[in-house]
């Protein structure tokens, strides 16, 4: 009962700020609904056992990119955006195309849990450290995965530097 | 007596924590508290000056009426300022510099912890940065040029900086093994080295870093008064700017506790193995009488009847706590608090001391050292230390890991400073350059 | 603590997955845009821990682990777009980004 009743919290909070991220006018307000729906996804980790992508969920997103984010608002200027009209001229054909989507994912959903059979989970055993398992996992059986992922950070990087850079003539 | 206490402990687990959490709390905002008055001293007694003398004796009452006074003074929001995020942005700061002193192990026993995670470092590094927060926000909802340029300047900073302190974080943990604070602790006692001496060079990146992050001198660039007036809490008053100095210095006894757990042995008394240094215990007994000592010197001249009086009664209250402490049960519960409470002391001190020895840099001076330095010597300390580590295999002696370590830290210092220090442009040449 | 139903995860999954789409398609400011792509991976990671609790292993988490490298990049690389972009247009409107339109 209190894991549910945690859940439903979390998950309230999670779509409630979603929803806020895509309705403010101005991006900094965004950022900070965003970053409530981050903690949230991240206690729904926590709620799996899932400490260690908790950690990551925090450090990274939290800690990194939406500072990335604000960074950029800061940058460029706020009081001008925050003044146009937020939606584009599509949003009406775009609404009733997300309206089908999300009835078809919600059919898939409830389809699945019946036809394949999903149970509830059960709690992993206490002594297992999941920043270990993770960890095994990733570096013996995804190795590849993470040098790959290792090569699409360097170039994000260079990417970045490159495009933000001004040119000097 | 004692069996009730368990009982009690065993049957409101919630209960104990929260009056655990109110306790830290408390000392905490006494120990930042006098952290302020501390530093105004130590700076001024470091520059022939008093300090504050008017409050008390020897302004010893100046935090309360510096809390006075900012509490009373009225609360400022400027016009055009975001006001939501405004308000928000102080109170972000400090809930992320205290939430992290949930994790940090003060002694070696349950009680002496709030709680042990299991990825309690992950916790520190996650929590921690979230303070970026609310100097980002903050100087941006003031609306003002000074605070925004502050935080953009903190963003980078504190962005650049977090990636060394990580870096030398994840050292430490391939050196003890674990995540867990207690267990990093542990390791530390059962090796019989503390990090310090293994990571020397970690414990070197990692304090630039910390000072780094606390935006402290010589770093403080966000907050540079020649510059930027105040940086970002420019346009704070009142309470919410007393919420921004006690996140500074409350994040300042943070990294200074974090470094004494990671690099300097926590709770453990210094050479804790060696047993010549055994009268070592006997310090905090002795500590005390010499406080009593020095704080009756000074009762004896204060010329004040009622100063004069209170002082006699403090010399005398630390007295009477010293012959209490020495009695032998007590003397060893007290060892791991007195230990771990004078290696964050001293830290701190060492930050008082920068302040008052270092200039402040330049901001590409700041960013030269973040990334052409500091995250070079990082990265080649985490690869020499897990090279070291493989090749002494498991259990190795503790003499022959030290200079292996040693000489893998040389190394590294030295390959980084030729490499980075070979094509490195001079001040002259830039300026050549650029044409400044 | 009784564990919660995976079918819970799924719903919240779907839910923020199509907020993050709404906000694709409605909005013009593309900072914005970008964060609702963010909300989008969070959903895709929400359905991968749980499907990774539901079996007890943790490939799903190593999985949810390349999906937020992946969005590091995708925010690096995006912002230093925008940045460009705002030098050289000064907007930040996904719709009036039209030069190759005629």
């Amino acid at each position: 009962m209190l894991a549910q009743s945690v859940f439903l919290i979390l998950a309230v909070v999670a779509l409630s700020s979603g929803v806020m991220v895509i309705t403010r006018r101005n991006p900094v307000h965004s950022v900070i609904w965003l970053i409530v729906t981050l903690f949230s996804v991240g206690g729904i980790f926590l709620l799996q056992y899932a400490q260690f992508l908790f950690a990551v969920q925090i450090i990274l997103y939290v800690g990194g990119i939406m500072v990335l984010y604000l960074f950029v608002i800061m940058l460029i200027r706020v009081e001008t955006v925050a003044k146009q009209a937020p939606y584009s001229r599509q949003w009406a054909i775009g609404l009733g195309a997300v309206l089908v989507l999300a009835c078809e994912l919600m059919y898939g959903v409830y389809k699945g849990v019946e036809s394949f059979h999903l149970g509830t989970p059960s709690r992993p055993p206490v002594d297992m450290n999941n920043t270990e398992a993770v960890a095994g996992v990733l570096y013996n059986n995804y190795m590849l995965p993470v040098e790959i992922a290792s090569l699409l950070l360097l170039v994000a990087m260079v990417g970045a530097v490159l495009m933000a850079k001004k040119r000097f003539e | 007596m004692f069996n009730d206490a368990v009982q009690f402990v065993e049957n409101y687990p919630l209960l104990v924590a929260a009056i655990k959490i109110v306790i830290v709390f408390l000392v905490l905002s006494g120990v930042v508290a006098y952290m302020v008055l501390a530093e105004r001293k130590v700076l001024a007694f470091m520059q022939a000056r008093l300090g504050p003398m008017r409050v008390g004796p020897w302004g010893l009452f100046q935090p309360a009426a510096d809390g006075l006074k900012l509490l009373l003074k009225e609360d400022i929001i400027p016009a055009g300022a975001d006001k939501f995020v405004f308000l928000i942005a102080p109170v972000i700061s400090v809930v992320a510099a205290f939430t992290v002193f949930a994790v940090i192990p003060y002694g070696p026993s349950s009680a002496l912890i709030i709680t042990d995670l299991n990825v309690g470092l992950l916790f520190v590094v996650a929590v921690s940065s979230l303070g970026i927060y609310g100097i980002i926000l903050g100087g941006w909802a003031s609306n003002s040029h000074y605070p925004l340029l502050g935080s953009l300047r903190s963003a980078a900073q504190l962005v650049s900086y977090e990636i060394p302190a990580g870096m030398a974080i994840v050292g430490v943990l391939l050196v003890s093994n674990s995540l867990s604070l207690v267990k990093i602790v542990e390791a530390q006692q059962s090796s019989g080295l503390w990090n310090f001496f293994l990571q020397p060079l970690g414990f070197l990146i990692f304090l630039i870093a910390a000072v780094a992050e606390t935006n402290r001198n010589p770093f403080d660039l966000p907050e540079a008064e020649s510059e930027l007036t105040a940086g970002f809490h420019t346009e704070y008053s009142g309470f919410r700017f007393a919420l921004y100095f006690m996140a500074e210095y409350t994040s300042m006894v943070l990294v200074s506790a974090l470094a004494v757990v990671l690099f300097w042995g926590g709770w453990l008394r210094p050479f804790a193995s060696v047993a010549a240094l055994d009268f070592l215990n006997y310090l905090p007994p002795v500590s005390l009488l010499m406080i009593a000592g020095v704080v009756f010197f000074f009762a004896r001249r204060n010329p004040v009847p009622a100063e004069k009086w209170f002082l006699v009664a403090v010399a005398a209250g630390s007295a009477v706590l010293a012959g209490v402490v020495a009695v032998p049960v007590v003397i060893t519960a007290v060892q791991p608090i007195f230990w771990f409470t004078a290696k964050v002391f001293a830290l701190l001190y060492a930050f008082i001391w920068y302040r008052a020895t270092f200039p402040r840099y330049r901001y590409d001076q700041l960013m030269n050292v973040g990334w052409r330095w500091l995250i070079p010597l990082a990265l080649g300390n985490l690869i020499a230390t897990a090279c070291v580590l493989w090749w002494a295999g498991p259990n190795p002696g503790r003499l022959k890991l030290f200079f292996a370590m040693l000489a893998a830290n040389l190394a590294v210092a030295i390959v980084v400073a030729l490499l980075v220090g070979w094509r490195s442009p001079t001040a002259a040449a830039v300026e050549k350059q650029t044409g400044s | 603590m009784t564990p919660v139903p995976v079918e819970y995860f799924l719903l919240l999954g779907t839910g923020l997955f199509t907020i993050g789409v709404v906000g694709v398609l409605t909005r013009r400011n593309i900072i914005i845009i970008l964060m609702s792509i963010e909300l989008i991976l969070n959903a895709v990671n929400i359905n991968l821990v749980a499907f990774s609790h539901l079996y007890g292993n943790v490939n799903g988490q190593v999985f949810a682990l390349f999906v937020i490298t992946d969005a590091v990049a995708e925010a690096a690389v995006g912002l230093g777009l925008i940045i460009a972009l705002f030098r050289n247009k000064e907007t930040v409107n996904a719709d009036e980004i039209d030069l190759l339109k005629w």
